[in-house]
């Protein structure tokens, strides 16, 4: 028992500490200034250096220094709560907005069960022999996990909705108000939309729906959840892009409009914390994407015994099995850095909606079409 | 179970997470508060009235009708997870449902329920 709780801690310490802060806090860096500066012609952040480090002390390093310093920052800073604020509230909710930002990274799968005997490879699966499977690569092993998520993530929006009325000023009320309505908005489609995979795959465990989108349809295309469901995964990427108030979707913090929206008026760490969490929901929306719609885990025509072209019992390629296990953590790592990059392009590349034009594109357009390809999948399940 | 546990132990550690950063600058950052940097920020004018404004009726239309599709989708998809088990009649019934709905939301898109000015 001991041993488990230790296990469960040392997992969270190396996915939330180990994963998903540093990529988020890198992405701040690397997606949101470099990216941003070179798609814009500007230089971007090239003045910090860390000269504490002999050798390193001229090198601009693409401006990982600054990033260290913006974190050291915020710590020496005022913390400023505006008067007639309810101070209470204005305490607790960064903590607020970075808690599900943190525990709906619990039902990630980074990899299959570790099997401690044999693995036979059987119709596009690993079957573990004489031996046991121990759950070393997920937090938890929900068999409600992807509905775990959607009550994670519609815990979020208290985060955004109680900053903007705690701070008693006008533009943190409008986007509180905007943040709320838009992610209760995208939720239905998000929901809906991912209705089909959940069909197709018959469960809600996102370990199992990674293992079931090994099998190779006629031998040679892997069944992922964007072969199978390829509207359902724009609909996904767009709901899932306006939840975290990304992109051309962030209306709530427009900043020629309502400055910072609903924190405006949050200062030092507190500001810092409500910014790394949307970055972490960020690229846990990189993940989730990945785990649903991109094969999770799976490394194309890749076995536990290595490397399968076709159903066959023998491997064509044989591979030891932490190679196959450090292939597929790689392979997971970068489908959901491809998602991020994805995610930053856009933000980059469109301009931002107008609000009537965000509803409209949640209400009328993808809760619409995320029905029609609900029913439609059903009818093809159905008849097959 | 275990997973249950684990559950609750990455609750407690964002919980104790979360309050360490927010406390970090409470207690390294200065306090020296004046006027001007107790005052809402408006882009520069006096800030006047109270700002919990009366909200736009609009957002209780969101809100409404978020509540109608999100029950909606509590029900799909547990039949999502089984459709594959009950075959086409599964689907006719689940056809119903959704039809309904889907009437349900042409009413609401044709008294303008959803029109955002």
């Amino acid at each position: 028992m001991l041993t488990d709780i230790l296990l469960i801690l040392l997992k969270i310490v190396a996915v939330v500490l180990l994963f998903a802060m540093p990529i988020g806090s890198l992405m701040t860096l690397l997606g949101d200034r470099k990216q941003s500066s070179m798609i814009q012609n500007r230089v971007g952040p090239n003045r910090a250096r860390l000269s504490i480090i002999p050798g390193l002390g001229r090198l601009p390093l693409v401006g990982i220094p600054h990033f260290l310093a913006d974190g050291l920052k915020m710590i020496f800073k005022e913390d400023a709560i505006p008067d007639g604020a309810d101070r209470t509230w204005h305490n607790i909710v960064p903590a607020m907005a970075l808690f599900p930002a943190i525990v709906m990274w619990a039902v990630i799968p980074f990899h299959d069960h570790y099997c401690t005997g044999e693995i036979v490879v059987q119709n596009y699966r690993d079957i573990c022999v004489e031996g046991q499977t121990r759950n070393f690569f997920s937090i938890a092993n929900l068999d409600a996990g992807l509905l775990y998520v959607f009550a994670i993530s519609g815990v979020s929006v208290y985060g955004a909705a109680i900053a903007g009325w705690a701070s008693n000023a006008k533009y943190s009320l409008i986007g509180g108000l905007r943040s709320s309505a838009q992610m209760i908005s995208y939720e239905v489609s998000m929901a809906l939309s991912v209705a089909g995979a959940i069909l197709i795959y018959g469960t809600l465990n996102l370990n199992e729906m990674v293992v079931q989108q090994g099998h190779l349809i006629g031998g040679w295309l892997p069944m992922w959840g964007i072969v199978v469901q390829p509207l359902a995964f724009f609909i996904f990427l767009g709901a899932m892009m306006a939840e975290t108030k990304r992109a051309p979707f962030d209306m709530p913090e427009g900043e020629s409009e309502i400055v910072a929206g609903y924190f405006t008026e949050f200062s030092s760490m507190k500001f810092a914390v409500i910014q790394l969490s949307e970055y972490v929901a960020t690229v846990f929306v990189g993940a989730l994407i990945a785990t649903i719609f991109l094969g999770g885990w799976q490394v194309p025509y890749l076995y536990g015994d290595g490397f399968h072209f076709g159903n066959t019992p023998t491997a064509a390629l044989e591979l030891p099995y932490w190679a196959v296990i450090a292939l597929r953590i790689g392979a997971f790592s970068f489908k959901t850095i491809f998602i991020l990059w994805l995610q930053f392009m856009l933000r980059w590349t469109l301009p931002r909606f107008r609000y009537d034009q965000v509803m409209n594109l949640g209400w009328k357009i993808f809760l619409p079409l995320s029905l029609a390809n609900l029913v439609i999948t059903a009818f093809v399940v159905a008849i097959l | 179970m275990i997973d249950h546990i684990a559950i609750l132990i990455i609750f407690i550690f964002a919980s104790i997470l979360g309050a360490t950063v927010v406390a970090l600058s409470v207690f390294f950052g200065p306090k020296n508060p004046n006027r001007w940097k107790k005052t809402v920020y408006e882009s520069g004018s006096e800030p006047f009235g109270d700002s919990r404004l009366k909200l736009d009726i609009k957002f209780y239309m969101i809100a409404i009708s978020f509540i109608m599709f999100d029950v909606e989708a509590v029900f799909l998809i547990p039949w999502a997870v089984v459709a594959k088990k009950y075959g086409l009649y599964g689907f006719a019934v689940a056809f119903v449902f959704i039809t309904i709905l889907a009437i349900g939301l042409v009413y609401e898109w044709g008294r303008g329920g959803l029109e955002w000015d």
